[in-house]
């Protein structure tokens, strides 16, 4: 977006690893080393304020934990993230309290995301407690957020407990909890995957609208290239921990420059028989995040892969406004 | 929209006496539960009016107006409602008196049960680490305890007395409770709605007792009415091994005198079965009402 303070960097993450250990501390003792799950692995990723930024990739390539990562619900192993240029794994107090109202989280399963036992009052109330409101103003500033998300007539909601709201109706709820305290950045984690299709694009459009109304920052995590390209202008394409494609989404769309965003391209359905790519045959072995091939992490699957991709990992080239990590490229 | 508002996040920011009193709310709805409060309330009148509804000191020995010992009475004979003992006591006043102490132990020790077992499970699963490390440590000590044992070791030690059993219970059988609850809390922190909280705001300490705590009263309500029932039959356990205190009248020194005075064998059943009775249904009454609990705390359990 174009706001005044665009081109300025709101989040700044470099080389950022979440290495999980698996299994107990006892059979880490009896089988020698622990056994690492490398989730995230080295992803550097600048947004500036007001982008929108599709995380796209399979799932278990590690875009649900980068998106942790950068709301600190998760310690990086390694690695550094910025938020408006603070370091956030140093924020502690009242520092952590307002980075906590500032970067908010949407969540995949709103059926999950909403406390059983409260009424939706009770959990719109909640972030504005925390962050220190007024009482006097929580009726307002729920009121509003409950315009923004489209939910005509928020009275009737406010009594009510969560099994009693449909997906779509939650899934508002939980993004005007997410709007309440006006955040710059916000993480939306596969936010339609669990809603009904009748009414995914309802919730989509309205993510949309809000989004560009309030310049936020936002990013949109998925699997589905088609939902992305949708909401974000830019898009990251992360395989096993990597980044292996960065760029504007149209552009990645009409020419994929990684095999894997080849293979991601070619593999939505299109209503044009014709359509301009020919389906790349990936193999389908399943990736292991605990033994990942050396050198380009994609190798073992890639149909172009060269004696070079298993000794080296590749570097990130720019062409144009894109950066992509292939020795095709390099 | 104002009413609403008041309603819901005021409960919610009530403090601590107003998440108690929702905490507390009696389960009405389930006719088993009634049935089980129905049973508290009659034991716990019963305890508090026993001056007026015994007949005699529960530890007085009756006589006849010829001076003969009114031992062995059968219940209605010469006006003792349930008869007497072979050394002349009331039985009905000894039931009455009983009901005093099953209550007083059996609260106090599942108040202490589920009080220390859920603090342990819930900052043991919470906080992880090297807290849950030593936590369950000692529960694991805790199990090696045999419990019957060690109470009367305890009570060789200490004067007898019926708090011995509530101060084993306390120091032991909190492992249960800290055990289950604990994994419950470990499945319950990675609830979406537990990160949720965090996003926006909330402290450890909040998450831990807004959150997680009200999911896992029901297991706490659970393991104090369990509790009960241990605490009753553990004093009656102790009282029949002869270690109670023999001044204090409870269900337990009633079957003891029951058993040592061979009341089987001369078919005194108005003698120990009504303590036997009083027992089983506090104990029962215990589960059926955490049973009504657990689906007002859960109400999609009933929908």
């Amino acid at each position: 977006m174009s706001g005044p303070r665009a081109g300025v960097p709101l989040i700044e993450a470099e080389d950022v690893a979440m290495h999980f250990r698996v299994g107990s501390a006892l059979s880490a003792l009896v089988g020698g080393r622990p056994a690492l799950v490398r989730a995230v692995d080295g992803v550097s990723l600048t947004l500036m304020r007001g982008e929108s930024v599709g995380l796209l990739g399979e799932s278990g390539c590690g875009k649900t934990t980068m998106g942790r990562l950068l709301l600190r619900l998760l310690r990086p192993s390694a690695g550094r993230i910025r938020f408006d240029g603070e370091d956030i794994a140093a924020l502690s107090g009242a520092g952590l309290r307002r980075f906590r109202a500032r970067a908010q989280m949407i969540f995949q399963n709103p059926f999950e995301a909403l406390n059983p036992r409260f009424t939706i009052a009770a959990a719109l109330a909640e972030p504005l407690e925390n962050a220190g409101i007024p009482r006097a103003e929580w009726a307002g500033r729920i009121e509003r957020a409950m315009e923004l998300v489209r939910l005509p007539d928020p009275g009737q909601f406010l009594a009510r407990r969560p099994h009693q709201l449909s997906g779509g109706q939650l899934q508002r709820v939980v993004m005007a909890r997410a709007l309440l305290l006006d955040p710059d950045f916000v993480v939306a984690d596969e936010p339609v995957s669990m809603l009904d299709v009748s009414v995914r694009a309802g919730v989509l459009n309205v993510f949309r609208e809000v989004r560009a109304r309030l310049g936020l920052t936002a990013i949109y995590i998925s699997h589905d290239l088609a939902l992305v390209r949708y909401v974000c202008e830019r898009t990251v394409v992360m395989y096993l921990g990597r980044v292996v494609e960065d760029g504007p989404t149209e552009a990645m769309i009409e020419d994929p420059l990684h095999p894997y965003t080849r293979a991601l391209v070619a593999a939505v359905p299109t209503p044009d028989p014709d359509q301009s790519h020919a389906p790349l045959p990936i193999g389908r072995g399943a990736p292991d995040a605990r033994n990942p091939p050396s050198g380009c992490r994609f190798r073992d699957r890639c149909p172009l892969a060269h004696d070079r991709c298993a000794a080296e990992a590749p570097r990130p080239t720019r062409i144009g406004a894109r950066t992509v990590y292939c020795h095709l490229h390099g | 929209m104002p009413e609403a508002m008041d309603a819901s996040p005021g409960a919610a920011a009530g403090g601590l006496a107003g998440r108690l009193w929702r905490g507390l709310r009696l389960p009405l709805g389930d006719p088993l539960a009634v049935f089980g409060l129905m049973i508290y309330v009659l034991f716990i009148l019963t305890a508090v009016f026993a001056d007026q509804l015994a007949t005699h000191d529960p530890t007085e020995i009756l006589y006849t107006p010829d001076y003969d010992l009114a031992a062995d009475r059968r219940p209605g004979e010469d006006g003792y409602i349930l008869g007497t003992t072979s050394l002349g006591r009331d039985i009905w006043s000894q039931l009455v008196y009983g009901s005093r102490s099953a209550l007083l132990i059996g609260l106090t020790a599942a108040v202490m049960v589920a009080l220390i077992g859920t603090l342990v499970g819930l900052v043991a699963g919470y906080f992880g680490g090297w807290v849950d490390a030593v936590l369950m440590r000692l529960a694991d000590i805790a199990f090696g305890i045999p419990f019957l044992p060690f109470v009367i070791v305890l009570s060789a030690f200490l004067e007898p007395s019926i708090w011995n059993v509530v101060l084993a219970m306390a120091l032991v059988l909190w492992r249960d409770t800290g055990r289950v609850i604990r994994s419950q809390v470990l499945s319950l922190r990675t609830r979406a709605y537990v990160e949720a909280a965090r996003v926006c705001g909330s402290s450890d300490l909040k998450i831990v007792f807004r959150h997680i705590a009200p999911n896992i009263l029901p297991l706490s309500f659970l393991y104090g009415s369990i509790a009960i029932g241990w605490a009753i039959l553990t004093e009656a356990s102790i009282s029949f091994l002869g270690f109670g205190d023999p001044d204090t009248i409870s269900w337990g020194t009633m079957l003891q005198d029951a058993y040592a005075s061979q009341a089987l064998s001369t078919r005194a059943f108005h003698w120990f079965v009504p303590p036997g009775l009083c027992i089983i249904l506090v104990v029962v009454a215990g589960f059926l009402v955490s049973r009504g609990y657990e689906e007002i705390l859960f109400p999609k359990l009933k929908e």
